[in-house]
This record gives structure tokens, C-alpha cells and sequence, in this order.
């Protein structure tokens, strides 16, 4: 691992550390059930890690995969059509922008009627989330690319996939991944929601089922497993970025 | 051969349908030899260069390359923009290839040329790094590679050197010799120095402007990169040139 590496595990480590000391501390200071000290907390999330949390946290990354991979499926050739034809943009934007202002969550009861109440409305709700962001990025990042940045490949008389690959893909890759990253933390939380409901796997379902026993400890394993199942998409995001966009390091 | 007949070109602007950048140029580039044109910014040089490079397609008149209207796909043009035209986010190498890889006529030979481009332009070492770790000069460098690795049927250059400072412009004009006397490539080189013009083109087209039209054609007596600069005729040419960009100038303003 290089130096730049360690430093950024180094930070998060001092970042994890900080945590779990202010959490200590409250938990001492209140002595409630409520607020289990983090030993607790973590000796309880090594008994049941493997046997029963480890499940529930695939089936919630699988809905986020899922859904992510929808979104990009759709959102990035939309965004390329909008962003490259203006005439497509004239028509299609007016249905984006009265589209995207709407809470998704207040499609949830549509959804459930028509997709149903398991995995299939879980993974539309989380691609409804991400595929705005995607389109206006993808579409913003080529409005922003400068004519002369084509001109080489148009006096080589490039074909119109010659210059996706060439110029629209790479120069818009850098807003799209910012996108998706900005979109993910909203995306978990409502995965989260979704799953309180109509499912027996899942992070939000593990979660709240152990509230209803009232087995705070487990109900606080899976908050914990939440925030390392995000701190695992985010540095996934951050990794790929940093392959695919090593041109932009300074 | 580059044959430009007679072409206008009108700049759809707001205000006005009827913004000409480009007035009945007429000239003609014959096979193997460097035309510069030169004249005072505005004066449509650019424009120029993009109508015979396929990039504008709204114009009057007739822009022929080996006799035959501007087709990007089917002729192959090396134009090289003021910018350089790098992609930042392909590494040197991947550059020098690009022109190759778009007309899809990369050989196993092509390889071996690569490497001698490389040496002969003094890149060996810098292909895996991005255009924007390299210096302005390299940049330039790695696009002159793409050209001339590219052999393209015409080259056009849009100021090509006027973004470096002095010593290392006069230093890559000395390699567009060198690799103009390897290629003998049809060009096409846009400047606003008048020594530039002087010291690389057999034909120097003198352009003025609003709207932008030729004014002159000179012949230039050398070859492009057997006269020294310092030579006392090649100052007293300058001058000349500099007197005729002048007077065309003043005629601007009356």
C-alpha cells in the first residue's frame, strides 16, 4: 500500500476510534438498556455475524447492486441522448425535471400495488432514486464538454460510438461516479425503509425485527453492520473511481 | 493537392443572418508543399481551417482535397488544433495511436514507427504519463507523433505553436522541418507570426478581415527549414511582411 493509502486508513481508523469512544461514554453515562456500551455491542455482532446478520446484509447489498446496475442501464444512455442532442433535451427535460422533485418514497403504495410488496418494488425504489442523478449528470457532464474536444475525432471522421468511447464516456465518467455516490446514501436509507416490510431478509428488516424483541444488542450489531455495509460501497465507489479516472490525479 | 474555390462562409449569429467570417477565398496547395496563412486575429484563418478539416459543412463555394469534396471518411486528415486536440484522459501513447485506431489502420508495423517517432521526437519515457503532466512542448510533440504517424492524405495546423515560449517554439519548428522533409506531407499551417510563416511555408497566403479574405499570395523562395533565422535577407523579408500586415491593418479601419 502506498503512502496516500495509509494515510486515508489511518484517518478512518482515528475517525472509527472517535466514534467509539463518544458512544462509549454515552452509554456509560446513561446506564440504560437503550444504549449498550460498543464491547457489548460488538462481542454480540461476532456471535451472530456469520450465523444470522451476514445474510440479511447480502440480500440488502443485492437490492443495492441491483438497483444501481438498473439506473446505470437506463439513466446513462438517456443522459447521453440528452446531453449530445439538443432537440432531445428540449423534449425530454420537462419530463425530467417534473419527475424528479417527487419523494420516490411516495411512490412506495403505487409501486407495492404494481410490482408488488417484495424484492422487485425494493430494487424500482432504490433505481427510481439513483436514475435522476445519473441522467443529469451524465447530461450536464457533456454539456460541459467544449466543442474543440471532438474536433479531432471529427476530422477523423469518427463514428458517433467512436466518440462515446473516445470523448462523451470518459469525460462525463468523473460527474457520473459523483452522482452515484450522492445518490447511494440516499438510496441506502430508503432500502433501509423498504425493507421494514413484506420481506424476511434484509438490513432494515433485521433491524427492526430485534427492536420488537427488544434485543437492543442485536438491534445496535445491525446498525453497525449498516454503517460498514455503506463505508463499503462508498470506498468501492472511491476505488473504481480511482482505476477508471486516473487521468484526473493531479 | 488542397483546392479551395471561391468559398464564403456565414456565421449564423443572433443578431444578424448575414455575419460573413469568410469572403471568395480562393487558393490552392500542391502536393507535398507547407502554405501559411497569416493575418490579424478575426481575419476567419481558423474558419478556414475548419471547412477543408470537415468541421464546418454550412459554406459556399468548393473545398477539394486530391480533387475530391472534403470527406472525413474518406480521405484522412491530420488537423492539429490550437489545443493540441489531446484527449486528457488517454495517456501519451494511447494519443499518438488515436488517429491510427479511428481510421482502423493500425499494423504491425505501425509499431516499429511508433518507436522511431518517439525517438526522433525525443518522447521515449513520457508515453504512459497524461497530456497534463507533460509540458506545453511535449504536448505539442505527442500531436505531432499523432500526425505524422497517422499519414494523413492533407495536415492542417491551426497555430500550432503559438502557445510556447520563444525557444522551444523555434525548437519545434526546426522538428516540423525535419518531419516535413521525412513525409512531405500537404499542409496547411495557420500562424500569426510573420516569422513562422516565413521560415516553414513555400506559399504564404496573406489574409485580412471583416469579412476575411485573401489579399495576397506570396511566393516564398525557400524551402521550408533551409534558411537560417538569422540571416540578414530573412529579417529584411520579415519586414516586408510586417509592412504589408500593416498597411492591409490600417485599410481596416478607413
Amino acid at each position: 500500500m502506498n503512502r496516500k493509502g495509509k494515510a486515508v486508513l489511518y484517518s478512518y481508523l482515528l475517525g472509527a476510534v472517535l466514534l467509539l469512544i463518544l458512544w462509549e461514554a454515552v452509554a456509560l453515562l446513561m446506564q440504560r438498556p437503550i444504549v449498550p456500551t460498543p464491547e457489548l455491542v460488538f462481542a454480540k455482532m461476532a456471535h451472530v455475524f456469520a450465523s444470522s446478520i451476514a445474510v440479511h446484509a447480502a440480500w440488502s447489498l443485492w437490492r443495492i447492486a441491483a438497483g444501481l446496475a438498473l439506473a446505470v442501464l437506463a439513466g446513462f444512455p438517456l443522459g447521453v441522448v440528452m446531453g449530445y442532442f439538443p432537440k432531445a433535451d428540449r423534449y425530454l427535460a420537462p419530463l425530467v425535471y417534473l419527475t424528479y422533485p417527487i419523494p420516490k418514497i411516495a411512490l412506495l403504495p403505487i409501486l407495492m400495488v404494481l410490482a408488488g410488496v417484495g424484492d422487485l418494488s425494493k430494487i424500482v425504489m432504490i433505481f427510481l432514486i439513483i436514475v435522476f442523478q445519473v441522467v443529469i449528470a451524465v447530461r450536464d457532464g457533456i454539456r460541459a464538454i467544449p466543442a474543440e474536444a471532438y474536433y479531432p475525432l471529427y476530422s477523423l471522421g469518427a463514428s458517433f460510438w467512436q466518440v462515446l468511447r473516445y470523448v462523451i464516456f470518459p469525460a462525463t465518467l468523473p460527474n457520473f461516479i459523483t452522482a452515484v455516490r450522492v445518490a447511494m446514501a440516499t438510496a441506502i436509507s430508503v432500502l433501509f425503509f423498504t425493507e421494514t416490510f413484506g420481506t424476511q431478509y434484509g438490513m432494515g428488516f433485521y433491524i427492526m425485527d430485534a427492536w420488537l424483541r427488544v434485543n437492543y444488542l442485536e438491534m445496535y450489531a445491525g446498525i453497525v453492520v449498516l454503517s460498514f455495509l455503506g463505508l463499503f460501497l462508498f470506498s468501492f465507489i472511491d476505488f473504481v473511481e480511482g482505476r477508471v479516472c486516473r487521468w484526473q490525479k493531479q | 493537392m488542397i483546392e479551395v474555390k471561391h468559398l464564403s462562409v456565414r456565421y449564423a449569429s443572433q443578431q444578424n443572418s448575414d455575419a460573413e467570417a469568410l469572403a471568395d477565398i480562393s487558393l490552392t496547395v500542391p502536393t507535398g508543399t507547407v502554405c501559411a496563412v497569416i493575418g490579424p486575429s478575426g481575419c476567419g484563418k481558423s474558419t478556414l481551417l475548419k471547412v477543408i478539416a470537415g468541421l464546418i459543412k454550412d459554406f459556399e463555394g468548393e473545398a477539394l482535397i486530391n480533387g475530391r469534396q472534403v470527406d472525413t471518411k474518406a480521405v484522412t486528415i491530420g488537423f492539429m488544433p490550437q489545443n493540441y486536440g489531446l484527449l486528457p484522459w488517454r495517456t501519451a501513447e494511447e494519443n499518438i495511436r488515436l488517429g491510427c485506431r479511428i481510421k482502423g489502420k493500425w499494423q504491425q508495423k505501425d509499431e516499429q514507427r511508433l518507436r522511431e517517432l518517439t525517438s526522433l521526437l525525443g518522447l521515449e519515457g513520457l508515453l504512459k504519463r497524461y497530456p497534463h503532466e507533460l509540458s506545453g512542448g511535449q504536448q505539442q510533440r505527442v500531436s505531432l507523433a499523432r500526425v505524422f504517424l497517422l499519414r494523413p492524405d492533407i495536415l492542417l495546423m491551426d497555430e500550432p505553436f503559438s502557445a510556447l515560449d520563444a525557444i522551444t517554439r523555434e525548437e519545434m519548428q526546426d522538428v516540423f522541418c525535419i518531419m516535413h522533409e521525412r513525409e512531405q506531407l500537404t499542409t496547411i499551417l495557420v500562424t500569426h507570426y510573420v516569422e513562422e510563416a516565413l521560415y516553414l511555408g513555400q506559399q504564404i497566403v496573406l489574409m485580412c478581415s471583416s469579412p476575411g479574405r485573401v489579399a495576397e499570395i506570396i511566393d516564398n523562395p525557400w524551402d521550408a527549414g533551409t534558411i537560417r533565422r538569422d540571416q540578414l535577407e530573412f529579417f529584411r523579408r520579415g519586414q516586408q511582411l510586417r509592412q504589408k500586415i500593416k498597411a492591409l491593418g490600417g485599410q481596416e479601419h478607413e
